[in-house]
């Protein structure tokens, strides 16, 4: 396998629609009057509230308690009294536990906040900090970021990958940081480096963001272990397992983790906050959010504290240009789409689109016509059509023997299909009905 | 605003590719060999081309309105059929067997087997097989072009020589009938300049390879097809008629083979049908590959001059074995551990 492939196979080349914001610096959003702070913003186990209705909070308060190692603690993105803790709708389209603040505008300090030395850190301290700082993937999967950072002893990690790709249409968040802050980014990186003892960090940026390419090849210049690494502009190269092989030419075993190609990739957001919440001591309480779509006036970059409700942003970028038909969390080919306008901004929200009519047309679905271009634009080699066939007659088995558990869910063979199939949607079919399954098996034979 | 906000799972996009675009790529791609037919055969090639299509069309709304299933023209599929089972045809058959090798591609090949994309057998070859069984003389009785380049064959204007036919010719027209008789064989030949352009006997759109080629060139760049089925498919069947001359090894026309016969026409617009070959790219070599040894056998061993139909249609119910067997390797497998 060739070093300097930087691509992938497969994948497709939807329209990237950045130019609406790639080039709108990072402006302070209006900070709400009430913030909704869900208890779980992150892959894992849900945090127990540590407040109560009445209670009063500080800016950075710690409000939800981790529970289990995977999972991560939320804070108070502004001072005020707590209203009420109840369940309520969050972005990712399910009901969660969710503490309510009146934001009393003074933003006061909660006491365990201040700025710290990095250099007379431990490693164990830093994993300490990151874990209390409530600290996930900012890419979009919110995977908490102490548990990506404390790998087997076993594997050794060789190469931390910054993935600065930002692949999915429409999304500026990561270009604008990368533009902006990038030592905090560079700083981040060597963190997350020291932390996991390795030798050589790459950050990955897709070469439609020539700008960001440039400052931070300026910035890494003299850094010996760090290389900026241009990749070719293709949807999903933003996605963990092809970026590794664009970049290191290896490819993660099925059912594997990065770790065992001796790899370790953290978001370019999730770095600079690393470094963010190390200095200055202040815990994960805002994020830049790109709020764009052909359905917003006056599409922007922001950046919002987490608990900001959907309908103040698009208030505050002017409202809609039309009627817009979907409202995502994320990006046009991963993000969630929404029924309503009042969900709050988590840590895992990238953006907010409102996408128009004519972008996403509810097409009729053909018969497959066997045309194989899911296949040749799956990055897994995976035979779409074929485990989505299964999959809609209800033989999981077989869709197992085709692999669908390594699909990654990018959507690619959604997208290209000319019979507009479903063929994405019943391959996560497939994988839930096989996991299901195979956890059912094993609990029967304990 | 109002709630009119659709919720639907990810991706929220989608790419302008659609079945009807596809189709009609093909429709545009098999322009130019109609023009070269209506050239070279006059306009009862482009009456054949016309009747074969509407019936075509015909026979899919009819079959299910019949059915109470939802009427599909509208994705040209049958129109693509009409087209091919049409170049298929001699330009002298008469048109009610046009008719029924219509109904037959429709009806009995692609509706029965539920429609576009579970065919097993590519409909227009499969009808072309049974009318060829059912109406023997019909089916291979070749009018020679209406302009004069083909030295030996501007006189009878409805010689008997065969390109898939099974007479016997005794006059031969097309280069395959007379690379198929045997002796002193080169000075029988059209030069291979008249071959290629199309002033040669036989069905209506497979004479001209130039201008097929011009359609393969278009479906190629508009990626509806790739290379894998036509180029192995062709390199075959020239390499193979090389080899196998009839004066020793090496001593083959392996370009008379792939210019002559519907061989350019069945590579390109045939064994790529997506519904009767391979998804997999290894399943599409392992398909050109194949067509090209079972062109050549028939070729140089067989009854018949020509065996582009007969091979494309054995590979096409091999295709779901092919397939099977040809699963790509996906990112990250781990060999013995399924």
């Amino acid at each position: 396998m060739g070093f300097n492939s930087f691509s992938f196979r497969g994948g497709v080349h939807p329209p990237d629609n950045k130019h609406f914001t790639e080039n709108k610096p990072i402006e302070t959003a209006k900070v709400p009057s009430l913030v909704y702070i869900p208890l779980q913003q992150h892959i894992g186990a849900p945090c127990e509230a540590l407040v109560k209705p009445g209670d009063h909070v500080k800016l950075g308060q710690m409000i939800g308690q981790q529970r289990g190692f995977v999972c991560a603690p939320v804070h108070a993105s502004v001072s005020g009294k707590v209203k009420s803790v109840m369940p309520m709708m969050g972005p990712q389209g399910v009901k969660v536990m969710t503490v309510v603040i009146e934001n009393d505008g003074l933003d006061t300090l909660d006491e365990s906040i201040k700025p710290r030395d990095i250099e007379s850190l431990s490693v164990q301290d830093i994993r300490r900090i990151i874990l209390d700082g409530g600290i996930v993937g900012m890419g979009g999967a919110t995977f908490p970021t102490h548990v990506k950072l404390s790998p087997p002893a076993e594997k050794e990690i060789e190469y931390v990958i910054l993935n600065g790709a930002e692949c999915e249409p429409y999304l500026t968040s990561d270009h604008r940081l990368m533009i902006e802050q990038p030592d905090q980014i560079i700083a981040g990186l060597k963190i997350i480096m020291r932390v996991i003892d390795a030798k050589f960090g790459y950050i990955g940026i897709e070469d439609n963001k020539s700008e960001a390419i440039e400052v931070m090849e300026k910035v890494t210049k003299k850094e010996p272990n760090i290389q900026v690494v241009a990749l070719k502009t293709k949807y999903p190269q933003g996605s963990e397992k092809q970026l590794i092989q664009t970049i290191t030419g290896r490819q993660v075993p099925s059912g594997g983790l990065p770790a065992d190609v001796g790899v370790e990739v953290n978001n370019v957001a999730t770095a600079a906050k690393i470094y963010e919440v190390l200095t200055t001591g202040m815990p994960f309480i805002e994020r830049v959010v790109t709020i764009s779509g052909k359905g917003i006036k006056e599409p922007k970059n922001l950046m919002v504290r987490i608990g900001t409700l959907f309908s103040e942003l698009i208030e505050e970028c002017g409202g809609f240009s039309c009627e817009p038909s979907k409202i995502i969390a994320g990006g046009p080919m991963t993000g969630i789409a929404q029924h309503t306008l009042e969900v709050p901004v988590t840590k895992g929200v990238t953006g907010i689109l409102a996408l128009s009519p004519e972008e996403t047309k509810d097409e009729e679905v053909w018969p497959c016509i066997r045309c194989g271009k899911c296949i040749q634009v799956c990055p897994i080699n995976l035979m779409p059509l074929s485990i989505s066939a299964y999959s809609l007659k209800g033989d999981f088995d077989t869709c197992k023997e085709y692999k669908a558990l390594d699909c990654i869910e990018c959507g690619c063979c959604s997208y290209i299909c000319p019979a507009k199939r479903p063929l994405m949607q019943s391959i996560i079919m497939a994988k839930n009905q096989i996991i299901a399954k195979e956890k059912n098996n094993t609990s029967n034979e304990q | 605003m109002n709630n009119t906000l659709t919720v639907s799972s990810s991706p929220h996009i989608t790419s302008g590719e659609s079945v009807s675009r596809i189709m009609l790529d093909v429709i545009l791609a098999l322009i130019p060999a109609g023009i070269a037919a209506v050239i070279f055969f006059g306009w009862r090639a482009a009456l054949v081309i016309g009747v074969s299509v509407l019936s075509a069309v015909a026979a899919e709304a009819v079959y299910q309105k019949l059915m109470k299933k939802p009427v599909t023209i509208r994705d040209f599929s049958a129109v693509v059929t009409g087209i091919l089972l049409a170049y298929n045809l001699p330009p002298t058959i008469p048109l009610w067997i046009v008719v029924v090798g219509a109904v037959i591609a429709i009806v009995l090949v692609k509706q029965i087997f539920g429609g576009i994309g579970h065919n097993f057998m590519n409909p227009a070859l499969a009808a072309r097989a049974i009318l060829l069984a059912a109406w023997p003389v019909e089916m291979t009785t070749w009018e020679s072009p209406i302009i004069d380049g083909v030295s030996n064959a501007t006189s009878a204007a409805t010689s008997s020589a065969t390109v898939d036919g099974v007479s016997n010719a005794t006059s031969s027209a097309t280069p395959l009938a007379i690379l198929k008789s045997g002796d002193g064989v080169w000075a029988d030949l059209p030069p291979l300049w008249d071959v290629f352009v199309g002033r040669i006997g036989g069905c209506i759109g497979e004479i001209s390879a130039l201008a097929l080629l011009l359609g393969a060139a278009y479906l190629l760049i508009r990626r509806v097809i790739n290379w894998r089925i036509p180029i192995t498919y062709i390199a075959t069947v020239g390499l193979l008629t090389w080899f196998f001359g009839k004066d020793g090894l090496f001593t083959g026309h392996g370009l008379y083979h792939i210019f002559s016969g519907g061989l350019i026409l069945g590579a390109f617009f045939m064994a790529t049908d997506y519904s009767t070959s391979p998804v997999t790219p290894k399943g599409q070599i392992i398909m050109g590959i194949g067509c090209g040894i079972i062109t050549t056998v028939i070729r140089i061993l067989g009854g018949y001059p020509g065996g582009v139909s007969y091979s494309i249609l054995i590979m096409n119910v091999a295709t779901p074995l092919i397939e099977r067997y040809t699963r790509p390797r996906i990112y990250g497998e781990v060999r013995g551990n399924v």
